[in-house]
């Protein structure tokens, strides 16, 4: 592996497993302002176990999200010196406000962790709420520089000198709102599914069953709706890209050959060398549908492309496919269980409907991944789009293969550590709050 | 508005100093700690530092965020020339804040309390350790930014005794103020008593850091000396800080623990005055005799104007909550269970 690729690797790497607990870290504080409400309302003992239980998973995910953030904000220097050289004045304001947000979402974070019969009940409520609130603006905030990467604003470039730098113009972006839009309904697809998998697989095994019900219905309302705004927002994104990054589009799509009335290719093998894609099912028109709104629209494809401006064409294409497949599947999920709320109360005793929420459980996270992947890779070669090549931003520093494995090692390791912190916290359940009469 | 910034940063690195440092220093102390103390000192510490340390950390993000944002060509010099030691410093945070938290959230209390507690205090000594080697090598014209080979360019240009020295006398501060801090905590006399101890031990480990230092800057040739009391600032700074050691030294025993606090605090905002106060706007020396100025890097002028508002705005929000979070744990401490 040479330094680059190790480089990119070590970035994708801590990148991929810092959003992980992002987005636990945005979307957690609202599910537990629901159960720390209707406590509050309704006294009912089991909604106080529930918030608290949660707030101790929260803790864990939030320790471990702010350490690998405070890696991340060196790492962009570290990696990509000559990126951030340039980048930092244009892109930074999203990251100067984005300190504030933490900032409050430390401080809150403190009050509702510690705060406990301490405060006013619902003083501590509202600093519940207001770690969601800033976890949610600090998502949309970086996410708003990383659009920027996508589609660069707020500068002029002449010369190879950067140059009338505007900084809020930078963040207004035209990728900002797509984008933020659609990582933070990710974010409740994602956690949704995964807290109501977790709390469906321990109906499924009769433990504290009142505890678990309540707690499923939480999450998985909040990603059921999620789910089902989230292709209309991923086909905003679509739109958008097809736009602003042709290349992207054609690489998600691996659509080799410019055309009016294009089909959407779903799976298949992408085979670069012979420009087609074998074994994959093909929708006449709905690509130029999908991109232009238009069955006839023209869509740009890879060989209007030079070859050294491609993205990696089978990687883009793969993650596509499995993020939009699980968005489809997660949509249908969904809409069976507002069926069964509403229509079909006895599906909710079955087991068939559990039993998919538990199968979904790593769904959402392996989506965002996916998803995060398109968009990254298919930026590529590029690190800020026409402007600056990836391979001209990397650190001159040799062996950043070792630093590569040393994180991978502490990334892995950590993984571990937190998946059996909270499995012992599931277990601890019946011991914890298990005296709760279920009522 | 550049000098708005430029207060900020100073402010940050100072807050970080103090409030991460007294974090960082809790380790340190339980590094120091007779293994029959080691429970009550953790209860202790617990109670002190939990509710606060994830906002102690914010300080360093927002110098890093400053930095990039403001001073693009030194954070990229930085980042460049100190990787190393950088990420050691990063694999030393990542290990403490993780540790810190899943030794507590642990919901089953057992043998993976013997692996927590010894990589959150390791890794609480390691990190000041480098950090303040990295400060250590702004000053000693170690980076070299011609450097061809990768022994100069990224080994020589922080591994040096100075450095080291700084790097050892920053843990010594830490666990000083985490001592200090945490007096005022105790709710026994006895546990009062080992902490006034504990923060006289590390207040004289600190001095002879100190010393060490300046014996080290006279073997490498930097001229320390000549910074720190060759112009009136410093030595006023100097005198200052000496006077706040003997009035500390005076009331160790009598109830005055905020008092105390004031005076640890105060005393770090003086060495760290006095050591930026000479290069001013210059922050990082460079081997060629070239440095690194906060006024000559700064990025450009809509960009300081717009990082300086939105440090006031900020600040407009986070100083009231911040202060009124320590003051409600002051007052109410946390308890230990959840
Ligand atoms: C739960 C996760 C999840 C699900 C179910 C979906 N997405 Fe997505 N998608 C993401 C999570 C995600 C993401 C991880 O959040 C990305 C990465 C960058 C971004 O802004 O959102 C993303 C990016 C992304 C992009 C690239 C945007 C860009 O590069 O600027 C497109 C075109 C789509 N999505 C489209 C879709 C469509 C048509 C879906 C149909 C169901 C879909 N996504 C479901
Ligand atoms: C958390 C969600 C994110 C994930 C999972 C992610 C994923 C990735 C991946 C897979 C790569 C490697 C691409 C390649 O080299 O082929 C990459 C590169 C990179 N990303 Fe992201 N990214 C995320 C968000 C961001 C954000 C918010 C920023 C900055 C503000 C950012 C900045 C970068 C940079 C600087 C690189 C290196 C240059 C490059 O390879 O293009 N990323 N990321
Ligand atoms: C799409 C990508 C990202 C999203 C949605 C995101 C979101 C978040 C959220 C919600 C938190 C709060 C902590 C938590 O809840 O666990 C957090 C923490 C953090 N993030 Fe990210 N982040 C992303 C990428 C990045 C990048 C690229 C950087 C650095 C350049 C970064 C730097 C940080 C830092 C420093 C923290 C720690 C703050 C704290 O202590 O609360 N993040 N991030």
């Amino acid at each position: 592996m040479d330094d680059f690729l190790a480089a990119r690797s070590q970035m994708a790497l801590s990148l991929g497993f810092h959003i992980i607990f992002s987005c636990i870290g945005m979307v957690m504080p609202f599910f537990m302002a629901v159960s720390h409400y209707l406590y509050l309302k309704t006294n009912h003992i089991t909604y106080k176990h529930v918030t608290k239980a949660w707030s101790r998973g929260v803790a864990i995910f939030f320790a471990t999200g702010a350490v690998s953030g405070t890696v991340l904000s060196f790492e962009l220097g570290l990696l990509w010196p000559k990126f951030m050289e340039h980048a930092g004045p244009i892109f930074g304001m999203p990251f100067s406000l984005e300190g504030t947000a933490f900032f409050i979402e430390a401080i809150a974070l403190g009050f509702f962790l510690y705060g406990w019969d301490k405060f006013n009940k619902w003083f501590h409520w509202f600093t519940g709420v207001v770690v969601g609130i800033s976890g949610l603006a600090s998502g949309i905030l970086v996410v708003a520089a990383n659009a920027w990467m996508n589609s660069p604003a707020g500068f002029d470039y002449i010369n190879g000198e950067y140059l009338n730098i505007d900084p809020i113009a930078a963040m207004f972006n035209d990728a900002w709102f797509s984008q933020a839009l659609h990582m933070c309904i990710a974010a409740f697809v994602a956690t949704g599914f995964a807290v109501a998998g977790v709390h469906a697989l321990m109906m499924l095994k009769q433990q504290s069953v009142d505890f678990h019900a309540k707690s499923f219905k939480i999450a998985a309302v909040f990603g059921a709706i999620a789910a089902l705004l989230q292709p209309i927002s991923g086909d905003i994104s679509a739109k958008f890209v097809a736009k602003n990054q042709p290349a992207k589009l054609a690489a998600m799509e691996a659509h080799f050959h410019t055309e009016k009335a294009a089909p959407l290719i779903i799976g298949g093998i992408p085979d670069t060398d012979n420009q087609t894609v074998k074994y994959a099912l093909k929708i006449p028109g709905a690509l130029s549908f999908m991109a232009h709104s238009d069955f006839n629209a023209e869509v740009t494809g890879l060989d209007q492309i030079p070859k050294e401006n491609q993205p990696p064409i089978a990687i883009t294409h793969y993650a596509f496919q499995i993020m939009v497949g699980i968005g489809v599947l997660l949509m249908l999920l969904s809409i069976a269980y507002f069926i069964a709320l509403w229509k079909k109360k006895a599906w909710l005793q079955q087991k068939w409907l559990l039993k998919l929420f538990v199968f979904s459980t790593p769904l959402g996270f392996i989506a965002v991944e996916a998803g995060w992947t398109v968009t990254e890779v298919g930026r590529q070669p590029w690190i800020i789009k026409d402007v600056m090549r990836t391979i001209d931003a990397v650190t001159p520093m040799p062996g950043i293969v070792y630093s590569f494995y040393i994180f991978t090692a502490v990334y892995i390791s950590l993984s571990f550590i937190v998946a059996f912190m909270l499995y012992r916290q599931i277990k601890m359940v019946p011991q914890l709050y298990g005296s709760t009469p279920s009522q | 508005m550049i000098y708005v910034v430029i207060a900020f940063l100073w402010t940050s690195i100072l807050l970080y100093l103090i409030l991460g440092g007294a974090d960082f220093g809790a380790g340190i102390l339980e590094l120091f700690t007779s293994d029959a103390n080691k429970t009550k000192t953790r209860k202790t510490m617990y109670r002190a530092i939990g509710p606060i340390w994830e906002a102690n950390h914010m300080w360093l993000i927002i110098a890093i965020v400053i930095l990039f944002v403001g001073f693009p060509s030194i954070y990229t010099t930085m980042s460049t020339f100190m990787h190393i030691p950088l990420v050691l410093m990063l694999l030393g945070i990542i290990a403490r804040g993780t540790a810190f938290t899943f030794r507590h959230y642990d919901a089953v209390k057992d043998e993976m309390q013997k692996i927590y507690n010894p990589i959150f205090v390791y890794s609480s000594f390691v990190t000041p350790l480098f950090l303040g080697i990295i400060a250590g090598s702004t000053v000693t014209r170690s980076i070299n930014p011609q450097a061809n080979n990768f022994l100069d360019a990224y080994i020589f240009s922080w591994l040096n005794a100075f450095s080291f020295a700084v790097g050892l006398f920053t843990v010594a501060i830490c666990g000083f103020l985490a001592a200090v801090f945490i007096i005022g905590q105790t709710q026994e006399q006895s546990e009062r008593e080992r902490f006034i101890r504990k923060a006289k031990a590390f207040n004289i480990m600190a001095v002879l850091a100190g010393a060490v230092v300046f014996g080290v800057s006279f073997i490498e040739d930097i001229p320390l000396t000549t910074w720190v009391f060759g112009s009136w600032p410093g030595v006023a700074a100097f005198i200052l800080a000496t006077i706040s050691v003997i009035v500390l030294w005076s009331i160790w025993h009598k109830p005055y623990t905020n008092t105390m606090r004031f005076l640890a605090g105060f005393q770090v905002s003086m060495i760290l005055f006095i050591t930026t106060w000479e290069h001013y706007p210059n922050i990082v020396l460079l081997k060629n005799g070239d440095a690194l100025s906060l006024l000559e890097e700064q990025g450009n002028a809509k960009t300081i104007d717009a990082l300086a508002w939105a440090l006031l705005l900020g600040s407009i929000f986070i100083l009231p909550t911040l202060v009124y979070l320590i003051y409600s744990f002051q007052k109410n401490p946390a308890t230990d269970k959840t």
